[in-house]
């Protein structure tokens, strides 16, 4: 039960994700250069948040190629969980792993803010520790972060329930105020069909700190932890 | 350059490094005239001023060499000897600020300022001006100017870990000032975000005085994370001399000399004097350079800033009483044909030079490379003080290192006799010259209510909502913002190691255990330091130092940027030398020492007639304080119905007139009645160290639950903000504790009552169980310096300020949102 978190140049969230399974969840956790393909002893993988090789080009379209991007793909199609943030998701979607695409933002303006999200699905081990329609608050901080999809990858995604979280207001309604960026239905998370890997624009290790404040990001974490001890 | 004749130019000695001045050939050419010395100069003259070199500088320059300087040389006296790297005008004035403390581990003279926090916790910090290239090229110019400012810290071997920005447009009615806007926050945003530095706070004023030369300071903190701090001084005869970080090109020739003129319309020609920025290549110099540091190969570092490899060589050589020469043959190019002086000038930005422990070359170089970034020997350390530069095998350049970086001109101007007129004319100003006003509003055509001056207050973009800026700023990235921007008189960041060698859970725990913050502000109220440089000048100090009190931080020290027009004018002399004065003074009185800055001049446009227009002197304190436990600290907005609110400073009842309560200078004068005029409010030291004791003390106790101090609008504007912060209404009775008779018909300017500026004041809310300790407290630590002034009410009873029987102000909470909220929005939307 090990944590991985994929750093490429550029990446700027790194340390966030590892200051959460490391030294709040007491978890190992390893720090993965992208140069390295060997990710055997990992159990969860996080692709964190930041800007990877500049995002030049486009967001993610770089950092897919890298030699630990390719080991994260075989890592997901044996089952193993793996997670995306903000660039991660980006990255994720760019790899083929999540379907869909993040484009710039709604007002072109890159947002950082707190924003509600109503959780959609809590029987993954990303979500367990949540209620189901629980609404929570997490950080965003994204230029590029409005999902987008096509219609029948869209009504496919809605029909396997692989949703997990939608911008919502304080009650839990989806409405298009609450919505920070354009994403299609409101998307700020999905899963795979599997279940395995997970892409948000959210922050959820921004709130994950007691001493900050804000603690709704680290139920996330914390969701993962039986799984872990299941598969060990 | 007439203004010559009334100043003496002097060079400085070089007592504080103890290098030799072996430049001075006085005798050889001391009775060459000016004119004798130009007149055989291999340049026309139109070339050298185009360098930025006055005619008697261009005598000295010959003067110290004992020959005409060639071209690439010419090009190096020009960048060091601009006011940007030399500070020819300002250093005498600079010398009187305090800069050594219990707490300071380094001053001014090198990249940045240290701090001890304690608990073996060392804070790097500093401000940076990039007002010229923001104002031909705002994206880059603004992008590149946070670049600039995060190498200054991680140069010292510290991880940076918090941006702030103190910005100046104009009148956002102006289309230019619009643009302006949004290309700076964009620039800022761009870099900022994609580097990973959260921007944690600052402070934007929009006024007509901006509005040709806007201004961008740039202020970076970071936590030391090498054992050393990182010094500048070459050492080690013989050691070699790494190039590392990007490559260079001909981008930002000559930006410092660009950066120390007037701007006129001309300086749009200049675009190629505004840098060009890459935050993903300064990312990865982040974590190589901290990287090599901890590795114990590298004996000195020096970011390529203003005038690149010029002033990283002069600097390093001169700092460390030795020579070096550099080979510009072995440094990586994104351009060819490029010749010394492109070399020498360029600023092409993510580059730094660094003295490596011989032998130790390779172990640094595949650092760099292991991040995809050029690292190279240039060249060595020698013993002769000299700059040598070389290029195909040739010497292109040689240049006593003093002479470029340390032994530079001096201008010791005079001081007019008297204030000038516009100044003298300004003070003149008193309240009887307003229309008459009541206690239900003033007479002014069309008359206004006291709710709709509020409102017209809250819609000014200098008081409003600078949401739309903030939100566009990554201020969360690194998980250690406590208070975010908006919410708080001052930004507050937990202080936590983020990369320690092999550490153990035991480290770990103690890392995020940890309780120790530090909270930064930067302040800056320039129509004050215009009406009065000496007084505003103070009053910055005050308010950054209240600032801090707010959040429950102990203020520790100043990193300032001065921000001034051309000192070669009597006036903007006179303002330059008065604010100094004045921060002196300031520094002292609230044990804050000045360990570093930036001096930006010459912030004047030339209008198409070519008429100067000078901003107004703006002398940014940019001040750290210590927060000792980051649970206890306070934002600005209510917390509860119910909790009472008090008034620190002076009081909101009639008493003694105190020149340090006016409306002289407020922004109610300047709004309603189109008037910058009056004397600004006078520092009163003795109330503001007890006011701002007092709040720290309340709210390191817990009673202390919400804090902000009265600055712009006072105290009607203070108490509407931290309605609107918290969510929550406000019922205050301004006479309540007043025990004299109902007096309001002697009260005859009821403006003054809700809106005149400075009183040492912050308005503070305590919940109702803790005020009976929080008054007994206050009964000792400021017995005359308080009031209880009413009670916070729930949203829907809005904002009600009464005195006796009377309403002054009743305005409902979304109403005064709403105003709030969209002032700058609205007008971006133009």
């Amino acid at each position: 039960m090990k944590f991985g978190v994929i750093v490429f140049p550029g990446s700027n969230c790194d340390r966030d994700a590892a200051m959460v399974t490391r030294d709040l969840l007491h978890q190992p956790t390893r720090m993965v250069w992208h140069e390295d393909s060997d990710l055997s002893d990992l159990d969860v993988i996080i692709v964190p948040g930041g800007f990877s090789y500049g995002d030049y080009l486009r967001c993610g379209a770089i950092a897919r190629f890298s030699p630990a991007m390719q080991s994260v793909v075989q890592h997901a199609e044996q089952g193993k969980l793996v997670i995306g943030i903000c660039n991660g998701f980006q990255v994720l979607t760019e790899a083929g792993l999540l379907p869909g695409a993040l484009v710039r933002n709604r007002d072109l303006h890159f947002v950082c803010d707190r924003v509600q999200l109503r959780v959609e699905r809590t029987d993954l081990p990303w979500t367990q520790d949540y209620q189901a329609g629980q609404v929570i608050t997490l950080p965003i901080a994204h230029g590029e972060g409005c999902y987008y999809a096509d219609p029948e990858t869209l009504a496919e995604l809605e029909a396997h329930n692989q949703v997990l979280f939608r911008y919502c207001d304080a009650t839990g309604k989806i409405s298009s105020p609450s919505n920070p960026n354009g994403s299609v239905n409101n998307i700020a998370g999905i899963c795979n069909r599997r279940g395995n890997v997970v892409g948000m624009m959210p922050h959820p290790e921004r709130a994950a700190d007691p001493m900050l404040g804000a603690t709704d990001g680290l139920t996330l974490f914390q969701g993962l932890l039986p799984a872990l001890v299941a598969a060990s | 350059m007439s203004d010559l004749s009334t100043t003496g130019l002097s060079t400085t000695g070089s007592s504080t490094t103890g290098s030799s001045t072996t430049d001075r050939s006085t005798d050889r050419s001391a009775d060459l005239s000016t004119d004798a010395v130009l007149a055989h100069a291999p340049f026309a003259i139109e070339e050298i001023a185009a360098e930025g070199i006055k005619p008697e500088e261009y005598a000295e320059i010959v003067r110290r060499l004992g020959r005409h300087p060639n071209r690439a040389e010419l090009g190096m006296f020009g960048v060091m000897w601009s006011e940007h790297c030399c500070y020819k005008n300002s250093r005498p004035l600079l010398k009187q600020f305090p800069t050594t403390g219990e707490r300071i581990l380094v001053g001014p003279g090198e990249n940045a300022g240290v701090v001890d926090m304690g608990d073996g916790l060392q804070l790097a910090f500093k401000i940076e001006s990039h007002n010229h290239p923001s104002a031909v090229e705002p994206f880059q110019g603004a992008a590149t100017g946070v670049g600039g400012i995060l190498r200054d810290i991680f140069t010292m071997g510290a991880r940076p870990i918090a941006i702030l920005n103190s910005l100046r447009f104009g009148s956002l009615e102006e289309a230019r000032s619009r643009r302006l806007v949004q290309g700076v926050v964009a620039g800022i945003s761009h870099y900022g975000n994609s580097v990973g530095v959260p921007t944690v706070g600052g402070e934007v004023y929009f006024d007509p005085a901006y509005g040709g030369n806007p201004l961008v300071n740039a202020m970076a903190i970071g936590l030391m994370e090498t054992s050393e701090i990182v010094k500048s001084g070459a050492v080690g005869i013989g050691n070699p001399v790494l190039y590392v970080g990007s490559t260079t090109g001909r981008d930002g020739m000559g930006g410092a000399s660009f950066a120390s003129a007037e701007l006129s319309d001309e300086s749009m020609d200049d675009r190629p004097a505004v840098q060009v920025g890459d935050p993903f290549l300064e990312k990865s110099l982040i974590e190589a350079c901290l990287e090599a540091f901890k590795t114990g190969a590298v004996a000195a570092a020096q970011d390529m800033g203003a005038a690149g490899i010029t002033c990283s060589t002069s600097e390093m050589a001169a700092k460390g009483g030795v020579g070096i020469e550099l080979d510009l043959d072995q440094i990586p190019v994104r351009e060819s044909g490029m010749v010394p002086y492109e070399y020498l000038l360029s600023e092409s930005q993510e580059r730094m030079l660094f003295v490596a422990h011989p032998g130790r070359e390779q172990e640094l170089i595949e650092i760099f490379e292991r991040w995809g970034l050029q690292a190279v020997v240039a060249g060595r350390v020698i013993e002769t003080p000299i700059v040598r530069i070389l290029f195909q095998g040739e010497v292109a350049a040689e240049i006593p290192a003093t002479a470029l970086a340390d032994n530079t001109p001096i201008y010791n101007r005079e001081l007019m006799a008297q204030p000038p007129e516009y100044a003298q004319q300004a003070w003149q100003w008193q309240p009887t010259d307003l229309p008459d006003c009541t206690p239900e509003g003033i007479r002014l055509d069309p008359p206004y209510t006291w709710n709709q001056v509020l409102l017209r207050l809250l819609d000014s973009p200098t008081i409003a909502s600078k949401r739309w800026v903030y939100r566009q700023y990554d201020h969360q990235v690194q998980n250690n913002t406590v208070l975010f921007p908006g919410g708080a008189d001052a930004a507050v960041i937990r202080l936590r190691p983020q990369e320690m060698p092999q550490p153990t859970q035991a480290q770990l725990d103690r890392s995020i255990a940890n309780h120790l913050g530090v909270a930064a502000t930067v302040d800056c109220n320039a129509r004050y330091v215009y009406l009065h440089p000496y007084e505003g000048a103070k009053m910055a100090v005050a308010e950054a130092a209240r600032n801090l009190s707010c959040v429950g931080a102990e203020p520790l020290a100043v990193t300032d940027n001065l921000n001034f027009g051309s000192p070669e004018k009597p006036i903007g002399y006179w303002q330059l030398a008065e604010a100094c004065r004045g921060l002196a003074e300031a520094c002292r009185e609230f044990a804050t020492p000045v360990t570093g800055g930036n001096v930006s001049l010459y912030n004047e446009t030339l209008d198409a007639a070519g008429n100067p227009q000078a901003i107004y002197p703006t002398p940014v304190v940019g001040m750290v304080g210590r927060v000792p436990d980051i649970r206890r600290v306070c934002g600005q907005g209510w917390q509860a119905a119910g909790d009472v609110v008090y008034l620190l400073g002076l009081p909101a009842v009639p008493g003694v007139a105190s020149p340090s309560l006016t409306l002289g200078g407020s922004e109610y004068l300047a709004i309603l009645h189109q008037t910058v005029a009056g004397m600004p409010p006078i520092v009163d030291f003795a109330l503001e160290k007890q006011v701002q004791a007092a709040c720290r003390t309340g709210i390191q106790q817990g009673w202390v639950r919400s804090a902000h101090d009265c600055a712009e609008g006072g105290l009607a504007v203070a108490l509407a903000e931290a309605c609107i912060s918290g969510g929550w209404g406000a019922q205050i009775q301004l006479d309540s504790g007043y025990s004299g008779a109902d007096n309001s018909t002697a009260i005859d300017r009821w403006d003054a009552v809700l809106f005149a500026e400075g009183g040492a004041r912050i308005l503070v809310s305590v919940a109702e169980q803790h005020c009976h300790a929080w008054e007994t407290c206050l009964e000792t630590a400021l017995p005359q310096g308080w009031q209880r002034l009413g009670q916070v009410s729930t949203a829907e009873a809005g904002l009600t300020i009464g005195w006796g029987s009377r309403w002054l102000i009743q305005v409902d909470l979304t109403t005064m949102t709403e105003t709030w909220s969209s002032a700058i929005e609205r007008r971006l939307a133009g």
